[in-house]
């Protein structure tokens, strides 16, 4: 199943291989993994999303926690929580096909943020599964590029991650 | 007054009370030689390879309850230690490793000597650190003996680049230093506590498994006090062994995969099993399905809550130091003036009995033709009384050993269970030595094992090491020849050592006591002597059987109760 993982680490150097080191050494997946200093720039706000069966997402928790720069961990997924990822994507849009891409991408909330003569790009911030699904309305073969950050994640309410 | 870092390097060690360090000089680590040089607390014991030095302090840190301490040049300095950190970190052992690097401003330069160390040993260490101030290197120090120390133990390196030990700064130790993002735990959840003992208190058939956690924990009295008010059979891991007296008759040896018979067939067929400092490892628990057959509840106290439900499901999980969680149950069970059910227990006894009888415990066939390699461990534990600290390398050797020697007390038995690593018996045995003189030290090894670091008899040369080596010379890598012979065809492949060296000559080479034993009659003797001559280190080459293979045996992959017996029975 589908878990996506917070965590606040030391912003120090290496706190990234090590997390990333982890989940290659015991053979872990990562599907995304984002990360960047929060509003105190000594602590980092890492999402991972990953998947696994129950007892493998246990252990991915259980063994983030024990990294010794990690200093909390929370699986979003066991509650309420949002995920939104940025994406960039830049289109090949001439003729037609510009008003056409205009349309669908009204339709998915994007914002267009550089045209030239042949091509359009566009920015989309939503759920992962939207900009799939944004991906596919638009066909591989007229996408250029496609650049995505990877999920980030926050808990609903008085859901809060800090220390 | 401003000091160097290579002198704070060294006034943290005198601060943390390091004896002995044992390291390798190097360019990158020439500052801090110097510092050495120049004081008389910390005396450096010179290996002959690095990754003996690691060893030595593992063996140290084994030992006593102390943190080891080595020193390391740059690039094939730490390298070459990384089999011994890796080493250290499967069983959570205390270590400072302190290696030097290439000066900060040459780092990413391919300069000469230069690996990234904190990459290499990420995955092998529980922390590192590379500092880049000299006004870090004492609270780093204290940071890594405080991590190598608390919680799971396990080694801790600080990568100290060449320009940063002759930077100068105030020195100034802390008392003690907050790490905000680790908290390691200390009693147990009392909640847990109580279902725990509850639990054991309904069992039917109960069993204690104890790991290596106990020893570390230093909790060794409080399981033995456990476990004899219950009244419950006990097993010691290989990593454990000595935690719970092997003498005693509640004990039914070890388990796994060269397990007594009895111990195997309790843990399979147990309905509560109470795990301490374990780990349901794959040599323990070859096949955890085949093991969840039976159903049982499993309490598991670890201070590491990864090493819970990681490979089996638990029951009632309990986090935190064994010690205190053991003494809580303690208290738990003494105030709850409760006993387990007596004649359940009898009943179970009977059934452990019978196992101990069909089982027919460790034995072998005696030869007085051939010297038979349990037979040499037999004696030793007489001759010894018992009472050596014992390390050992790896192989069919080592679970003789561990078998045949029996433990009563912890920190007596000294073996690489984790990671298994041939080579380390000898330089090990150096560091217990050191920090216990005039113990009687016996490192059983075999001519495979001994050669993978055999320059450390020159190391216990210069610094006077009475080790006694006892080598189960077989001419096979013995371990790799049992398995060839029993799952691949009797194809030795590469399993026969040949051109073996001379060892009696090698021993006096090296400047120490060599003895070659070829006849059972003369293998009391031997020993006898050997261990007689306090001063001296002997080399001991015990000429066994090649053909003497493990048992009992739990084929890899396979279940608790489908162990192979001795087939000479």
């Amino acid at each position: 199943m589908r878990h996506i993982i917070s965590l606040l680490m030391e912003n120090e150097a290496g706190a990234l291989s090590r997390v990333a080191g982890l989940f290659s050494a015991r053979g872990y997946n990562i599907e995304s993994l984002a990360v960047a200093p929060t509003e105190d720039p000594t602590l980092s706000r890492m999402t991972i999303v990953t998947s696994g069966s129950d007892a493998v997402i246990e252990q991915i928790n259980k063994q983030l926690n024990k990294l010794i720069d990690v200093a909390a961990v929370m699986d979003l997924s066991e509650g309420e929580h949002l995920e939104r990822e940025l994406m960039l994507v830049k289109v090949r849009a001439e003729g037609k096909a510009r008003e056409e891409l205009k349309r669908k991408m009204a339709v998915f909330n994007g914002r267009l943020i550089d045209e030239s003569d042949r091509t359009c790009t566009v920015e989309l911030t939503d759920t992962c599964a939207k900009l799939d699904e944004f991906l596919q309305v638009i066909g591989r073969d007229l996408i250029l590029e496609t650049v995505r950050t990877g999920a980030s994640g926050i808990g609903r309410g008085e859901r809060i991650l800090k220390l | 007054m401003e000091l160097t870092g290579a002198e704070i390097a060294i006034r943290c060690l005198q601060e943390e009370g390091v004896e002995y360090i044992f390291g390798y000089p190097g360019g990158a680590v020439l500052h801090i030689y110097d510092a050495l040089f120049q004081q008389e607390k910390v005396k450096h014991i010179l290996v002959r390879h690095e990754q003996a030095a690691i060893h030595a302090a593992d063996g140290y840190a084994r030992s006593s309850e102390k943190v080891g301490v080595a020193l390391v040049t740059s690039g094939p300095g730490i390298t070459n230690a990384v089999t011994g950190i890796a080493t250290a970190y499967m069983d959570s052992i205390p270590m400072v490793v302190i290696s030097g690097q290439v000066p900060s401003y040459a780092i990413g330069e391919d300069a000469f000597q230069e690996v990234d160390a904190v990459g290499i040993t990420r995955p092998c260490v529980k922390h590192n650190f590379l500092v880049k101030d000299v006004k870090d290197i004492a609270t780093t120090i204290k940071k890594a003996f405080y991590l190598a120390k608390s919680g799971r133990p396990g080694p801790v390196l600080v990568d100290i680049p060449k320009d940063i030990s002759n930077q100068k700064t105030e020195f100034l130790y802390p008392d003690s230093v907050n790490i905000r993002s680790y908290n390691p735990v200390g009693k147990g959840d009392i909640a847990q506590v109580k279902q725990a003992v509850q639990l054991l208190l309904g069992a039917k058939r109960p069993m204690v498994y104890s790991g290596g956690g106990v020893v570390l924990s230093g909790a060794s009295t409080q399981l033995t006090e456990l476990v004899r008010l219950l009244g419950f059979p006990c097993t010691n891991t290989l990593m454990g062994l000595g935690a719970y007296p092997a003498g005693d008759k509640q004990f039914v040896g070890m388990p796994g995969m060269h397990g007594t018979y009895e111990a195997c067939m309790a843990m399979q067929h147990c309905d509560v099993l109470l795990a301490v400092g374990a780990r349901f490892d794959d040599r323990v628990v070859g096949n955890v399905e085949h093991f969840a057959q039976v159903p049982r509840k499993i309490i598991h106290i670890d201070i590491d809550p990864s090493s819970i439900a990681k490979r089996v499901k638990v029951d009632v999980p309990v986090v935190g130091d064994l010690k205190l969680v053991l003494e809580q149950m303690l208290d738990v069970l003494r105030s709850s003036k409760q006993m387990p059910d007596a004649s359940n227990l009898a009943t179970w006894w009977k059934q452990v009995d019978e196992w101990r009888v069909k089982g027919g415990g460790l034995r072998y066939k005696n030869s007085t033709e051939i010297i038979k390699p349990q037979f040499v461990i037999e004696k030793l534990y007489e001759i010894t009384g018992g009472d050596a600290f014992v390390t050992s390398d790896v192989g069919q050797h080592q679970m003789w050993a561990a078998q045949y020697y029996k433990f009563n007390k912890p920190r007596r038995w000294i073996n690489s269970g984790g990671l298994g690593t041939m080579g380390f018996g000898l330089p090990a045995a150096m560091g217990v030595q050191l920090i216990n003189p005039g113990a009687t030290v016996a490192c059983v090894t075999g001519e495979g094992s001994i050669q993978m670091n055999i320059q450390e008899l020159s190391t216990c040369k210069q610094f006077h090491l009475p080790i006694k080596v006892v080598s189960l010379n077989n001419r096979y890598l013995g371990m790799v020849r049992q398995w060839q012979e029993f799952f691949h065809g009797n194809r030795y492949a590469e399993s026969y050592m040949d051109a073996l060296p001379d060892f009696v000559k090698l021993a006096e080479a090296y400047g120490h006591v060599g003895m070659r034993i070829d006849k059972p009659s003369d293998v009391e003797p031997a020993l006898k002597e050997a261990f007689a001559r306090k001063k001296d280190l002997v080399f001991m080459d015990f000429q066994t059987d090649p053909t003497e293979n493990v048992f009992p045996m739990v084929p890899g992959g396979k279940g608790l109760s489908e162990v192979i017996l001795s087939e000479d029975l």
